[in-house]
Formats: C-alpha cells, structure tokens, sequence
C-alpha cells in the first residue's frame, strides 16, 4: 500500500526492484523450461516460437526486458551507493536507472517489431 | 468570516497498548499555529486526559514527534498550514512503537537499540591526562558533526519499513549514532561498533528507502550514514580474512 510516508522517489526506486525482482524469479524457471525443450521436445519448441510472433507477446517481451534492465541498473545504483564515495544525487539515479531501463527496452521493443 | 473557516476538525488517536480509535475535536484556527499548540489547546480546554509529550517546544529534545497526517513529524516545528488536509489534520502516535496511552509511545525499544549499536561513549583518556586537539577540518570530523545534530526523536525509525518488518533491526538513528561515534577521535569503540552493527539487526538489513533521510527534520542523512556502516564493515571483513 502506498502510504504517505513512502510517497518519494527512493521507495518507489525500492519497490520497482523488488518487483521487478519477485517478477523475473517468477519468469525464470518458465524461461528455463522452455529453452530445454530445445533438447527435448524441438517440434514443440518450434511449436511456442510461432507464438511469439504475436503482438501481446512482443509487448510482453517488452515487459520482460524493462524487468530485467531496471533491476540490472538498479543493482548498480545499490552497489554505487554503498561502494563509491557517497554522492547527494540519489534520485537522479534511481531516475537515470528507470530511463536507461525505458530506453533499453524500447529500443528491443523497436527492434522486434 | 464564518466561525467554521477558523476551525480545525482534528482526529486524535486514543488508545493504549491494545487498542483505540480516533476522536475528533474542534480546534479554533489560529495564526503561526504549530501542530503541539492544536494538541495542547484540546488537552487543556476539551479533555484533560489526553496524554502526549513534550518539552522544549523549539525542536531541541525530540520527545513532540507524532503522526500528522500519516507522516512522522516533529509537532512543536510543524505549522499547522502547512500540512492541514482541507481544514482536516490527523494526530497520532509514532508508528513503530508501542503505544503507552493516546499519542505517547514507549521509547524504550529506540533507546536500547542505540545502545545495542554501541551508541555509547567509549572514552580514550582518564580525566587526569590532558585534553586532546581536535582538528575540526578533518573529513572524519566532518562526518561526526553532521550526526551529532540528531534530536532521537525517533522520527526516522517511524518512517522506516524495515523497523516495521523487523523488530530486532537496530533502525536508522541508532546505527547514523554508532556511525557518528566511529569518526569521533574522542571514541575508541571502533570495533565494538563494527561488530555491534554488522549482526542479524545490523546496517546490511536497511533496503535504502531513505525514508529515514526525507523526514528527518534535522535534515541528517542516516540513509547516508547505514551506507558507510556497510562499507566500513564489509572492508573489516575482508582485512580480517587477509
Ligand atoms: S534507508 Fe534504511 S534505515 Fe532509512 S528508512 Fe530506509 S530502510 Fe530504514
Ligand atoms: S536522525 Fe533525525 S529523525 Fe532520526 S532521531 Fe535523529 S533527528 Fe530524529
Ligand atoms: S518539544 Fe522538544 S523537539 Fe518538540
């Protein structure tokens, strides 16, 4: 719940992380699952590949690589914070953090489309 | 201008340790009005048995903070202007602490964590040797006079999600005090602080939300502080294996 005492920027940079985190563990064991039907079951991978030719799941790729870019640059923001001397600008980086996510996943959004 | 305009509809919580619900009382409006006159004013004309604390009133010994609005606060430095929701405030106590009775919290959980981090005076000298110089340029100092500004209102272990989700965490002014008193040349608790703040309720729990750093009104950063605590305990983890 968003209550007032985390309506700012560093405990949304903190809740996007968690998110984004809880989603890709979610979404990994599917991802590996998948992929070993390469060894498998090829027909039926071959099968799932024709599905993502559709629009949703080219919009959920999207979603995929946001996730995954927000938590890696989010990772490093942590690890700026408590590794390189300390710098005030905090949430210009989480914001940086967010917009790099944006363009790396629409720049793949872009390219797949 | 009508009577309503210059009222305030104030919902205070009253309660104990167990339970309680809010009241609301009419507060006439006044100028330059602060959040402790609005609950003081109820205490004494509406209900003498509200029970809260206080005592300096100009934000020198932190023991006013309540919840205003849904955000910790220190009341006796907040104007009611400029947090007033319409003509509607909400006063209730810390969170993260106990309730004793309305809106005073048992501050002894905050205060035996400051000792838990060793936010205690370690002295290097007896009283018979000489005073030691200090030089006020140094980065070290630097560090400890920024944290000795902190008031223990407490503000920031209520603001903090991490205090909310786990009990034995030491918060973020107790661990920005441990940090303090690691650069204070005058402390020669150095290891006793690394030990104290590095166990299960040490720094390494804080998520970084910096809740602690946006409502401390003394403006320190104990955000800042937990993240040198991290480094500085993990650089003596990594000595200690060398
Ligand atoms: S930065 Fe750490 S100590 Fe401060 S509010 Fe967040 S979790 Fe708590
Ligand atoms: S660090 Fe700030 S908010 Fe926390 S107890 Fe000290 S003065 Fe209050
Ligand atoms: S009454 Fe002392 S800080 Fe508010």
């Amino acid at each position: 719940m968003i209550r007032k005492h985390r309506a700012h920027p560093l405990w949304f940079a903190y809740a996007l992380h968690r998110l984004s985190g809880l989603a890709l563990a979610l979404f990994l064991p599917a991802h590996f699952y998948i992929l070993s039907k390469a060894l498998t079951q090829p027909e039926s991978l071959d099968n799932f590949l024709t599905l993502t030719e559709s629009p949703m799941v080219k919009l959920a790729e999207f979603g995929l690589v946001f996730l995954l870019a927000v938590h890696f640059l989010g990772g490093f923001r942590l690890m700026a914070m408590e590794w390189l001397p300390w710098s005030d600008r905090q949430k210009t980086f989480a914001a940086v953090a967010v917009a790099g996510a944006f363009l790396v996943s629409g720049l793949f959004f872009l390219r797949v489309v | 201008m009508s009577a309503n305009c210059d009222e305030l509809e104030v919902s205070v919580w009253r309660g104990d340790r167990l339970s309680g619900h809010f009241e609301v009382f009419h507060v006439p409006a006044q100028d330059s009005q602060t959040i402790l006159d609005v609950v003081s004013w109820i205490q004494q004309n509406l209900d003498a048995t509200l029970s809260y604390r206080y005592a300096c009133r100009v934000g020198m010994c932190g023991s006013c903070a309540m919840m205003v609005n849904g955000v910790p606060r220190w009341t006796c430095r907040t104007h009611v202007k400029k947090v007033m929701n319409g003509n509607k405030l909400e006063v209730a106590p810390l969170r993260n602490l106990p309730v004793i009775k309305d809106l005073a919290t048992d501050m002894d959980p905050f205060f035996d964590k400051w000792i838990a981090a060793e936010g205690l005076h370690h002295p290097t000298k007896t009283r018979d040797e000489p005073i030691e110089t200090i030089n006020p340029d140094s980065t070290m100092r630097a560090e400890a006079n920024a944290g000795i500004e902190c008031i223990n209102c407490s503000v920031c272990y209520s603001a903090c999600d991490t205090v909310a989700g786990n009990v034995d965490y030491l918060g973020p002014a107790a661990l920005q005090r441990a940090w303090t008193l690691f650069n204070d040349a005058k402390d020669s608790g150095q290891n006793a602080i690394l030990e104290a703040v590095s166990g299960a309720g040490g720094c390494h729990n804080c998520h970084s939300q910096g809740s602690c750093t946006v409502f401390c009104p003394n403006e320190l950063n104990p955000m800042k502080a937990i993240a040198e605590l991290k480094k500085a305990t993990t650089k003596s983890f990594f000595k200690k294996r060398v």
